[in-house]
Protein backbone atom coordinates (compact mmCIF):
# COMPACT_ATOMS: atom_id res chain seq x y z
CA UNK A 1 0.00 0.00 0.00
CA UNK A 2 2.76 2.37 0.92
CA UNK A 3 4.59 1.48 -2.27
CA UNK A 4 1.52 2.28 -4.34
CA UNK A 5 1.02 5.57 -2.56
CA UNK A 6 4.62 6.50 -3.16
CA UNK A 7 4.43 5.59 -6.84
CA UNK A 8 1.27 7.65 -7.13
CA UNK A 9 2.96 10.62 -5.48
CA UNK A 10 5.91 10.40 -7.84
CA UNK A 11 3.62 10.22 -10.88
CA UNK A 12 1.81 13.36 -9.78
CA UNK A 13 5.07 15.18 -9.16
CA UNK A 14 6.53 14.33 -12.56
CA UNK A 15 3.28 15.19 -14.32
CA UNK A 16 3.18 18.52 -12.51
CA UNK A 17 6.77 19.36 -13.30
CA UNK A 18 6.50 18.46 -16.98
CA UNK A 19 3.37 20.62 -17.22
CA UNK A 20 5.05 23.65 -15.82
CA UNK A 21 7.97 23.21 -18.20
CA UNK A 22 5.88 23.44 -21.36
CA UNK A 23 5.08 26.92 -22.58
CA UNK A 24 1.41 27.18 -23.50
CA UNK A 25 0.48 28.74 -26.87
CA UNK A 26 -1.15 31.67 -25.07
CA UNK A 27 2.04 32.36 -23.08
CA UNK A 28 4.34 32.71 -26.06
CA UNK A 29 6.17 35.98 -26.50
CA UNK A 30 7.31 37.00 -29.98
CA UNK A 31 10.20 39.34 -30.66
CA UNK A 32 10.12 40.45 -34.30
CA UNK A 33 8.56 37.13 -35.20
CA UNK A 34 11.13 35.12 -33.24
CA UNK A 35 10.62 33.08 -30.06
CA UNK A 36 13.71 33.22 -27.83
CA UNK A 37 12.92 30.58 -25.20
CA UNK A 38 12.56 26.86 -25.80
CA UNK A 39 8.96 25.63 -25.49
CA UNK A 40 10.04 22.65 -23.37
CA UNK A 41 12.72 21.70 -20.90
CA UNK A 42 13.73 18.71 -22.98
CA UNK A 43 16.16 19.03 -25.87
CA UNK A 44 14.77 18.64 -29.36
CA UNK A 45 15.27 15.31 -31.14
CA UNK A 46 16.32 15.86 -34.77
CA UNK A 47 15.62 12.27 -35.78
CA UNK A 48 12.03 12.53 -34.62
CA UNK A 49 11.85 16.03 -36.10
CA UNK A 50 12.73 14.64 -39.51
CA UNK A 51 9.83 12.17 -39.27
CA UNK A 52 7.40 14.91 -38.25
CA UNK A 53 8.62 17.03 -41.19
CA UNK A 54 7.53 14.41 -43.72
CA UNK A 55 4.50 12.95 -41.92
CA UNK A 56 1.31 13.99 -43.71
CA UNK A 57 -0.70 14.06 -40.49
CA UNK A 58 1.89 16.00 -38.48
CA UNK A 59 4.16 18.73 -39.88
CA UNK A 60 3.68 17.77 -43.53
CA UNK A 61 6.28 20.45 -44.25
CA UNK A 62 7.25 18.52 -47.38
CA UNK A 63 3.81 19.34 -48.82
CA UNK A 64 5.03 22.87 -49.45
CA UNK A 65 8.83 22.74 -49.15
CA UNK A 66 11.39 21.00 -51.30
CA UNK A 67 14.20 19.55 -49.16
CA UNK A 68 17.20 17.86 -50.83
CA UNK A 69 18.15 16.10 -47.61
CA UNK A 70 14.97 14.02 -48.07
CA UNK A 71 15.20 12.80 -51.63
CA UNK A 72 14.25 9.34 -50.35
CA UNK A 73 10.75 10.81 -50.14
CA UNK A 74 8.84 11.47 -53.34
CA UNK A 75 6.65 14.52 -53.96
CA UNK A 76 8.25 17.65 -52.58
CA UNK A 77 6.05 20.72 -52.65
CA UNK A 78 6.67 24.01 -54.46
CA UNK A 79 4.46 26.34 -52.44
CA UNK A 80 7.18 27.58 -50.06
CA UNK A 81 10.93 28.21 -50.42
CA UNK A 82 13.39 25.32 -50.79
CA UNK A 83 14.66 24.56 -47.28
CA UNK A 84 18.19 23.50 -48.26
CA UNK A 85 20.64 25.37 -46.04
CA UNK A 86 17.85 27.05 -44.11
CA UNK A 87 19.94 27.01 -40.90
CA UNK A 88 22.54 29.18 -42.64
CA UNK A 89 19.91 31.82 -43.37
CA UNK A 90 18.01 31.97 -40.07
CA UNK A 91 18.79 31.96 -36.37
CA UNK A 92 17.39 29.26 -34.12
CA UNK A 93 14.91 31.55 -32.39
CA UNK A 94 13.69 32.91 -35.71
CA UNK A 95 13.01 29.40 -36.98
CA UNK A 96 11.17 28.61 -33.73
CA UNK A 97 9.01 31.69 -34.24
CA UNK A 98 8.16 30.56 -37.81
CA UNK A 99 7.12 27.15 -36.57
CA UNK A 100 5.00 28.51 -33.74
CA UNK A 101 3.22 31.07 -35.92
CA UNK A 102 4.80 32.02 -39.23
CA UNK A 103 2.32 34.88 -39.66
CA UNK A 104 4.29 36.82 -37.05
CA UNK A 105 7.27 36.72 -39.43
CA UNK A 106 5.61 36.61 -42.88
CA UNK A 107 2.44 38.62 -42.99
CA UNK A 108 -0.43 36.86 -44.76
CA UNK A 109 1.56 33.70 -45.44
CA UNK A 110 -0.16 30.45 -46.44
CA UNK A 111 2.10 28.54 -44.00
CA UNK A 112 0.04 27.25 -41.05
CA UNK A 113 0.84 28.15 -37.44
CA UNK A 114 1.94 24.90 -35.83
CA UNK A 115 1.67 25.97 -32.20
CA UNK A 116 -1.43 28.08 -31.89
CA UNK A 117 -4.67 26.82 -30.36
CA UNK A 118 -7.16 29.65 -30.79
CA UNK A 119 -8.29 32.40 -33.13
CA UNK A 120 -9.42 30.03 -35.90
CA UNK A 121 -12.62 30.33 -37.87
CA UNK A 122 -14.81 27.25 -38.59
CA UNK A 123 -12.17 24.95 -37.13
CA UNK A 124 -13.21 21.28 -37.28
CA UNK A 125 -14.62 20.21 -33.92
CA UNK A 126 -11.90 17.67 -33.26
CA UNK A 127 -9.18 20.31 -33.59
CA UNK A 128 -10.82 23.01 -31.47
CA UNK A 129 -8.46 24.16 -28.71
CA UNK A 130 -5.64 22.06 -30.17
CA UNK A 131 -2.32 22.91 -31.79
CA UNK A 132 -1.14 21.13 -34.97
CA UNK A 133 2.10 20.07 -33.25
CA UNK A 134 2.89 19.69 -29.55
CA UNK A 135 5.54 21.87 -27.91
CA UNK A 136 7.99 18.98 -27.98
CA UNK A 137 7.26 18.25 -31.64
CA UNK A 138 8.01 21.90 -32.48
CA UNK A 139 11.35 21.64 -30.67
CA UNK A 140 12.06 18.36 -32.49
CA UNK A 141 11.37 19.87 -35.93
CA UNK A 142 13.44 22.89 -34.95
CA UNK A 143 16.42 20.74 -34.04
CA UNK A 144 16.05 18.97 -37.39
CA UNK A 145 15.93 22.27 -39.31
CA UNK A 146 19.17 23.29 -37.57
CA UNK A 147 20.88 20.36 -39.29
CA UNK A 148 20.01 21.78 -42.75
CA UNK A 149 23.30 23.54 -43.47
CA UNK A 150 25.20 23.97 -46.69
CA UNK A 151 28.27 25.79 -45.49
CA UNK B 1 26.40 14.85 -53.25
CA UNK B 2 27.06 11.13 -52.86
CA UNK B 3 26.08 8.52 -55.39
CA UNK B 4 22.94 7.51 -53.51
CA UNK B 5 21.66 11.05 -53.41
CA UNK B 6 22.51 11.51 -57.06
CA UNK B 7 20.54 8.40 -57.97
CA UNK B 8 17.58 9.52 -55.87
CA UNK B 9 17.70 12.94 -57.43
CA UNK B 10 17.51 11.55 -60.92
CA UNK B 11 14.57 9.28 -60.04
CA UNK B 12 12.77 12.27 -58.61
CA UNK B 13 13.39 14.29 -61.73
CA UNK B 14 12.11 11.36 -63.75
CA UNK B 15 9.05 10.99 -61.55
CA UNK B 16 8.45 14.71 -61.83
CA UNK B 17 8.57 14.62 -65.59
CA UNK B 18 6.01 11.82 -65.61
CA UNK B 19 3.89 13.69 -63.12
CA UNK B 20 4.10 16.93 -65.03
CA UNK B 21 0.97 18.08 -66.75
CA UNK B 22 1.01 18.68 -70.40
CA UNK B 23 0.12 22.27 -69.71
CA UNK B 24 0.12 23.44 -73.30
CA UNK B 25 -2.02 20.59 -74.59
CA UNK B 26 -5.09 21.38 -76.65
CA UNK B 27 -8.45 19.81 -75.91
CA UNK B 28 -10.60 18.45 -78.66
CA UNK B 29 -13.43 16.00 -78.00
CA UNK B 30 -15.36 14.24 -80.75
CA UNK B 31 -14.11 16.81 -83.26
CA UNK B 32 -15.15 19.74 -81.09
CA UNK B 33 -12.35 22.15 -80.14
CA UNK B 34 -12.66 23.32 -76.55
CA UNK B 35 -10.62 26.35 -75.49
CA UNK B 36 -8.92 25.61 -72.16
CA UNK B 37 -7.28 29.01 -71.67
CA UNK B 38 -8.86 32.43 -71.91
CA UNK B 39 -7.61 35.87 -71.02
CA UNK B 40 -8.04 37.43 -67.61
CA UNK B 41 -11.22 39.35 -66.99
CA UNK B 42 -11.70 42.58 -65.09
CA UNK B 43 -12.88 40.71 -61.98
CA UNK B 44 -9.93 38.26 -61.88
CA UNK B 45 -6.90 40.55 -62.22
CA UNK B 46 -4.86 38.52 -59.71
CA UNK B 47 -4.24 35.68 -62.15
CA UNK B 48 -2.28 35.60 -65.40
CA UNK B 49 -4.74 33.62 -67.45
CA UNK B 50 -8.00 31.78 -66.77
CA UNK B 51 -7.27 28.07 -67.18
CA UNK B 52 -9.30 24.91 -67.11
CA UNK B 53 -8.35 22.33 -64.48
CA UNK B 54 -7.74 19.98 -67.42
CA UNK B 55 -4.52 21.84 -68.30
CA UNK B 56 -3.03 20.91 -64.92
CA UNK B 57 -3.66 17.19 -65.17
CA UNK B 58 -1.19 14.53 -66.31
CA UNK B 59 -1.37 13.60 -69.95
CA UNK B 60 -2.89 10.16 -69.18
CA UNK B 61 -5.72 11.85 -67.27
CA UNK B 62 -6.09 14.45 -70.01
CA UNK B 63 -6.44 11.69 -72.60
CA UNK B 64 -9.35 10.12 -70.74
CA UNK B 65 -11.33 13.30 -71.31
CA UNK B 66 -10.46 13.51 -75.00
CA UNK B 67 -12.58 10.56 -75.98
CA UNK B 68 -16.08 9.86 -74.67
CA UNK B 69 -15.44 6.15 -75.09
CA UNK B 70 -12.50 6.33 -72.67
CA UNK B 71 -14.12 8.83 -70.32
CA UNK B 72 -15.36 6.82 -67.30
CA UNK B 73 -17.98 9.50 -66.58
CA UNK B 74 -20.02 8.22 -69.51
CA UNK B 75 -21.01 5.09 -67.60
CA UNK B 76 -22.87 7.48 -65.32
CA UNK B 77 -24.18 9.63 -68.14
CA UNK B 78 -25.75 6.45 -69.53
CA UNK B 79 -27.38 5.84 -66.17
CA UNK B 80 -28.59 9.44 -66.39
CA UNK B 81 -30.30 8.65 -69.69
CA UNK B 82 -32.15 5.74 -68.07
CA UNK B 83 -33.16 7.88 -65.10
CA UNK B 84 -34.31 10.62 -67.44
CA UNK B 85 -36.71 8.23 -69.13
CA UNK B 86 -37.86 6.49 -65.98
CA UNK B 87 -41.38 7.18 -64.72
CA UNK B 88 -41.30 8.12 -61.05
CA UNK B 89 -43.71 9.80 -58.60
CA UNK B 90 -47.46 10.25 -58.23
CA UNK B 91 -47.97 12.07 -61.56
CA UNK B 92 -46.81 9.04 -63.55
CA UNK B 93 -44.23 11.04 -65.47
CA UNK B 94 -40.57 10.89 -66.34
CA UNK B 95 -38.28 13.83 -67.16
CA UNK B 96 -38.65 12.94 -70.85
CA UNK B 97 -42.45 13.20 -70.63
CA UNK B 98 -41.94 16.97 -70.60
CA UNK B 99 -38.43 17.28 -72.10
CA UNK B 100 -38.67 15.15 -75.21
CA UNK B 101 -35.78 16.95 -76.82
CA UNK B 102 -32.49 17.04 -74.88
CA UNK B 103 -31.36 19.74 -77.30
CA UNK B 104 -33.54 22.22 -75.46
CA UNK B 105 -30.99 22.14 -72.64
CA UNK B 106 -28.30 23.58 -74.89
CA UNK B 107 -26.64 26.51 -73.14
CA UNK B 108 -28.28 25.93 -69.78
CA UNK B 109 -25.15 24.71 -67.95
CA UNK B 110 -23.20 27.70 -69.29
CA UNK B 111 -25.51 30.15 -67.51
CA UNK B 112 -25.83 28.33 -64.18
CA UNK B 113 -26.16 29.17 -61.40
CA UNK B 114 -28.54 32.07 -61.97
CA UNK B 115 -30.94 34.21 -59.99
CA UNK B 116 -34.63 33.32 -59.86
CA UNK B 117 -37.13 35.03 -57.55
CA UNK B 118 -34.30 36.76 -55.72
CA UNK B 119 -32.51 33.50 -54.91
CA UNK B 120 -29.62 31.54 -56.41
CA UNK B 121 -30.92 28.73 -58.58
CA UNK B 122 -28.59 25.81 -59.37
CA UNK B 123 -28.90 22.85 -61.72
CA UNK B 124 -29.76 20.66 -58.73
CA UNK B 125 -32.68 22.98 -57.93
CA UNK B 126 -34.03 22.65 -61.47
CA UNK B 127 -33.89 18.85 -61.29
CA UNK B 128 -35.49 18.66 -57.87
CA UNK B 129 -38.05 21.31 -58.82
CA UNK B 130 -39.32 19.11 -61.66
CA UNK B 131 -39.24 16.02 -59.49
CA UNK B 132 -41.21 17.40 -56.56
CA UNK B 133 -43.55 19.87 -58.34
CA UNK B 134 -44.24 18.23 -61.70
CA UNK B 135 -43.64 14.53 -61.11
CA UNK B 136 -44.77 14.20 -57.51
CA UNK B 137 -41.50 12.36 -56.82
CA UNK B 138 -39.04 12.58 -53.95
CA UNK B 139 -36.23 15.09 -54.28
CA UNK B 140 -32.75 13.73 -54.77
CA UNK B 141 -29.88 14.47 -52.39
CA UNK B 142 -27.47 17.13 -53.63
CA UNK B 143 -24.51 14.89 -54.45
CA UNK B 144 -26.32 11.59 -54.87
CA UNK B 145 -25.58 9.16 -57.67
CA UNK B 146 -28.90 9.91 -59.39
CA UNK B 147 -28.50 13.67 -59.12
CA UNK B 148 -24.94 13.78 -60.49
CA UNK B 149 -25.85 11.37 -63.30
CA UNK B 150 -28.70 13.61 -64.47
CA UNK B 151 -26.85 16.92 -64.00
CA UNK B 152 -23.98 15.43 -66.03
CA UNK B 153 -26.40 14.43 -68.80
CA UNK B 154 -27.96 17.90 -68.92
CA UNK B 155 -24.57 19.63 -68.68
CA UNK B 156 -23.22 17.61 -71.59
CA UNK B 157 -25.70 19.36 -73.90
CA UNK B 158 -23.73 22.59 -73.36
CA UNK B 159 -20.28 21.09 -73.82
CA UNK B 160 -17.94 23.47 -75.62
CA UNK B 161 -20.16 26.50 -75.01
CA UNK B 162 -18.58 29.47 -73.20
CA UNK B 163 -19.53 29.96 -69.57
CA UNK B 164 -21.48 33.16 -69.22
CA UNK B 165 -22.70 33.51 -65.69
CA UNK B 166 -24.40 36.72 -64.69
CA UNK B 167 -22.72 38.53 -61.84
CA UNK B 168 -24.26 42.00 -61.87
CA UNK B 169 -27.76 43.31 -61.17
CA UNK B 170 -29.72 40.99 -58.90
CA UNK B 171 -26.75 38.59 -58.81
CA UNK B 172 -24.37 41.20 -57.37
CA UNK B 173 -25.11 40.72 -53.67
CA UNK B 174 -24.69 36.93 -53.96
CA UNK B 175 -21.51 37.37 -55.97
CA UNK B 176 -20.05 39.59 -53.22
CA UNK B 177 -20.98 37.02 -50.61
CA UNK B 178 -19.34 34.24 -52.61
CA UNK B 179 -16.23 36.34 -52.97
CA UNK B 180 -16.08 36.75 -49.18
CA UNK B 181 -16.27 32.99 -48.74
CA UNK B 182 -13.52 32.52 -51.36
CA UNK B 183 -11.09 34.80 -49.54
CA UNK B 184 -11.97 33.83 -45.94
CA UNK B 185 -9.31 31.94 -43.99
CA UNK B 186 -10.81 28.90 -42.33
CA UNK B 187 -9.89 25.78 -40.40
CA UNK B 188 -6.90 24.86 -38.28
CA UNK B 189 -4.65 25.25 -41.34
CA UNK B 190 -6.10 28.76 -41.64
CA UNK B 191 -6.24 28.93 -45.41
CA UNK B 192 -8.58 30.40 -48.01
CA UNK B 193 -9.50 29.01 -51.41
CA UNK B 194 -7.38 31.83 -52.84
CA UNK B 195 -4.24 30.71 -50.96
CA UNK B 196 -4.14 27.54 -53.02
CA UNK B 197 -6.11 28.24 -56.20
CA UNK B 198 -5.22 31.87 -56.87
CA UNK B 199 -1.77 32.34 -55.31
CA UNK B 200 -0.38 28.87 -55.97
CA UNK B 201 -1.95 27.35 -59.05
CA UNK B 202 0.71 25.63 -61.10
CA UNK B 203 2.66 24.66 -57.97
CA UNK B 204 2.87 21.18 -56.54
CA UNK B 205 1.46 20.73 -53.04
CA UNK B 206 2.99 17.37 -52.17
CA UNK B 207 1.68 15.03 -54.91
CA UNK B 208 -1.05 17.40 -56.12
CA UNK B 209 -0.64 19.87 -58.94
CA UNK B 210 -2.72 22.88 -57.93
CA UNK B 211 -5.21 24.20 -60.46
CA UNK B 212 -7.32 27.35 -60.34
CA UNK B 213 -10.20 25.37 -58.84
CA UNK B 214 -12.49 26.11 -61.79
CA UNK B 215 -15.92 24.46 -61.92
CA UNK B 216 -16.53 24.38 -65.68
CA UNK B 217 -16.18 20.58 -65.85
CA UNK B 218 -18.63 19.54 -63.14
CA UNK B 219 -19.96 17.11 -62.25
CA UNK B 220 -16.52 15.64 -62.61
CA UNK B 221 -15.39 12.02 -62.60
CA UNK B 222 -12.53 11.50 -60.15
CA UNK B 223 -10.15 8.57 -60.45
CA UNK B 224 -9.74 8.84 -56.70
CA UNK B 225 -13.32 7.82 -55.85
CA UNK B 226 -14.44 6.43 -59.22
CA UNK B 227 -17.69 8.36 -59.36
CA UNK B 228 -19.18 11.67 -60.41
CA UNK B 229 -18.60 14.49 -57.93
CA UNK B 230 -20.79 17.54 -57.49
CA UNK B 231 -19.45 21.06 -57.18
CA UNK B 232 -20.51 21.36 -53.55
CA UNK B 233 -18.97 17.99 -52.67
CA UNK B 234 -15.64 19.28 -54.00
CA UNK B 235 -15.95 22.46 -51.92
CA UNK B 236 -16.64 20.29 -48.90
CA UNK B 237 -13.57 18.13 -49.59
CA UNK B 238 -11.25 21.12 -49.90
CA UNK B 239 -12.60 22.60 -46.66
CA UNK B 240 -12.09 19.35 -44.77
CA UNK B 241 -8.54 19.14 -46.08
CA UNK B 242 -7.73 22.43 -44.40
CA UNK B 243 -9.43 21.15 -41.24
CA UNK B 244 -12.40 23.48 -41.59
CA UNK B 245 -16.03 22.66 -40.84
CA UNK B 246 -17.59 22.63 -44.30
CA UNK B 247 -20.73 24.58 -45.10
CA UNK B 248 -23.82 22.56 -46.02
CA UNK B 249 -24.24 21.26 -49.56
CA UNK B 250 -27.04 23.33 -51.06
CA UNK B 251 -26.69 25.94 -48.31
CA UNK B 252 -26.45 29.71 -48.93
CA UNK B 253 -22.64 29.89 -48.57
CA UNK B 254 -21.89 27.16 -51.14
CA UNK B 255 -24.52 28.54 -53.52
CA UNK B 256 -22.86 31.96 -53.37
CA UNK B 257 -19.41 30.40 -53.72
CA UNK B 258 -20.61 28.44 -56.76
CA UNK B 259 -21.89 31.64 -58.39
CA UNK B 260 -18.65 33.47 -57.65
CA UNK B 261 -16.42 30.64 -58.90
CA UNK B 262 -18.52 30.14 -62.02
CA UNK B 263 -17.99 33.83 -62.81
CA UNK B 264 -14.21 33.43 -62.41
CA UNK B 265 -14.48 30.86 -65.18
CA UNK B 266 -16.53 33.06 -67.52
CA UNK B 267 -15.22 32.54 -71.04
CA UNK B 268 -13.95 29.02 -70.37
CA UNK B 269 -16.01 26.27 -71.97
CA UNK B 270 -18.36 23.81 -70.36
CA UNK B 271 -16.39 20.54 -70.10
CA UNK B 272 -19.03 18.46 -68.37
CA UNK B 273 -18.36 15.64 -67.61
CA UNK B 274 -14.63 16.17 -67.01
CA UNK B 275 -12.05 13.70 -65.67
CA UNK B 276 -9.75 14.53 -62.77
CA UNK B 277 -7.56 12.55 -60.39
C1 LIG C 1 0.92 25.25 -46.93
C2 LIG C 1 2.27 25.57 -47.16
C3 LIG C 1 3.34 25.42 -46.10
C4 LIG C 1 3.51 24.45 -45.15
C5 LIG C 1 2.63 23.24 -44.87
C6 LIG C 1 4.73 24.76 -44.47
N1 LIG C 1 5.28 25.90 -44.99
FE1 LIG C 1 7.03 26.78 -44.43
N2 LIG C 1 6.70 28.32 -45.72
C7 LIG C 1 5.68 28.39 -46.63
C8 LIG C 1 5.81 29.61 -47.39
C9 LIG C 1 4.89 30.07 -48.51
C10 LIG C 1 6.95 30.28 -46.89
C11 LIG C 1 7.52 31.63 -47.34
C12 LIG C 1 7.06 32.71 -46.41
C13 LIG C 1 6.06 33.61 -47.09
O1 LIG C 1 4.87 33.28 -47.10
O2 LIG C 1 6.48 34.62 -47.64
C14 LIG C 1 7.50 29.43 -45.86
C15 LIG C 1 8.66 29.72 -45.16
C16 LIG C 1 9.32 28.82 -44.33
C17 LIG C 1 10.66 29.00 -43.79
C18 LIG C 1 11.61 30.15 -44.13
C19 LIG C 1 12.37 29.67 -45.34
C20 LIG C 1 13.36 30.64 -45.93
O3 LIG C 1 14.28 30.18 -46.58
O4 LIG C 1 13.18 31.85 -45.76
C21 LIG C 1 10.91 27.89 -43.02
C22 LIG C 1 12.18 27.61 -42.24
C23 LIG C 1 9.75 27.04 -43.08
N3 LIG C 1 8.81 27.62 -43.90
C24 LIG C 1 9.64 25.81 -42.45
C25 LIG C 1 8.53 24.99 -42.46
C26 LIG C 1 8.38 23.79 -41.67
C27 LIG C 1 9.46 23.21 -40.80
C28 LIG C 1 7.12 23.32 -41.88
C29 LIG C 1 6.41 22.17 -41.23
C30 LIG C 1 6.46 22.01 -39.82
C31 LIG C 1 6.51 24.19 -42.87
N4 LIG C 1 7.39 25.20 -43.18
C32 LIG C 1 5.25 24.01 -43.41
C33 LIG C 1 4.67 27.46 -46.79
C34 LIG C 1 4.45 26.33 -45.98
C1 LIG D 1 -4.54 23.37 -49.24
C2 LIG D 1 -4.85 23.70 -50.58
C3 LIG D 1 -6.28 23.92 -51.01
C4 LIG D 1 -7.21 24.79 -50.53
C5 LIG D 1 -7.05 25.79 -49.40
C6 LIG D 1 -8.40 24.62 -51.33
N1 LIG D 1 -8.20 23.66 -52.28
FE1 LIG D 1 -9.44 23.19 -53.83
N2 LIG D 1 -8.13 21.78 -54.48
C7 LIG D 1 -6.90 21.50 -53.90
C8 LIG D 1 -6.26 20.44 -54.62
C9 LIG D 1 -4.88 19.83 -54.29
C10 LIG D 1 -7.14 20.07 -55.66
C11 LIG D 1 -6.92 19.00 -56.74
C12 LIG D 1 -6.01 19.52 -57.79
C13 LIG D 1 -6.57 20.78 -58.40
O1 LIG D 1 -7.46 20.73 -59.27
O2 LIG D 1 -6.16 21.88 -57.96
C14 LIG D 1 -8.30 20.95 -55.56
C15 LIG D 1 -9.37 20.95 -56.45
C16 LIG D 1 -10.42 21.84 -56.42
C17 LIG D 1 -11.47 21.90 -57.42
C18 LIG D 1 -11.61 21.01 -58.65
C19 LIG D 1 -11.01 21.65 -59.85
C20 LIG D 1 -11.19 20.83 -61.10
O3 LIG D 1 -10.65 21.24 -62.14
O4 LIG D 1 -11.84 19.79 -61.09
C21 LIG D 1 -12.31 22.90 -57.03
C22 LIG D 1 -13.57 23.36 -57.74
C23 LIG D 1 -11.78 23.47 -55.79
N3 LIG D 1 -10.64 22.81 -55.46
C24 LIG D 1 -12.35 24.51 -55.09
C25 LIG D 1 -11.88 24.97 -53.85
C26 LIG D 1 -12.59 25.93 -53.02
C27 LIG D 1 -13.91 26.56 -53.37
C28 LIG D 1 -11.84 26.13 -51.90
C29 LIG D 1 -12.16 26.92 -50.66
C30 LIG D 1 -13.34 26.58 -49.95
C31 LIG D 1 -10.65 25.33 -52.05
N4 LIG D 1 -10.72 24.63 -53.22
C32 LIG D 1 -9.59 25.32 -51.15
C33 LIG D 1 -6.33 22.17 -52.83
C34 LIG D 1 -6.93 23.19 -52.09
Amino acid sequence: MRRIALAFFITIMTAASSFSEVVKPSEIVFEDGAVMESLTAQLGDPVNGRKIFMNRKQGNCLACHMNSEMLDQSFHGEVGPVLDGVADRWEKHELRGMLVNSKMMFEGTIMPAFYRDSGYSRNLKKFVGKTILSAQQVEDVLSYLLTLKEN
Amino acid sequence: MNLWKLLMASTITLAASFAAANEDAKLSIEGLDIPVRVSVQSHTPEIDEVRSGWTFRKSETQDLQRDDFDNPAFVFVDQGIDLFDKIDGTAGKSCSSCHSDMNSFKGLRASMPRIANGQIETMEDLVNGCRTERMGAESWKWSSKNMTAVTALIGLESRGMPIKVKMDGDAAEFWEKGKDVYYARVGQLDMSCANCHEENYGNMIRADHLSQGQINGFPTYRLKNAKLNSIHARFKGCMKNIRATPYKEGGPEFRALELYLASRGNGLSVETPSVRN
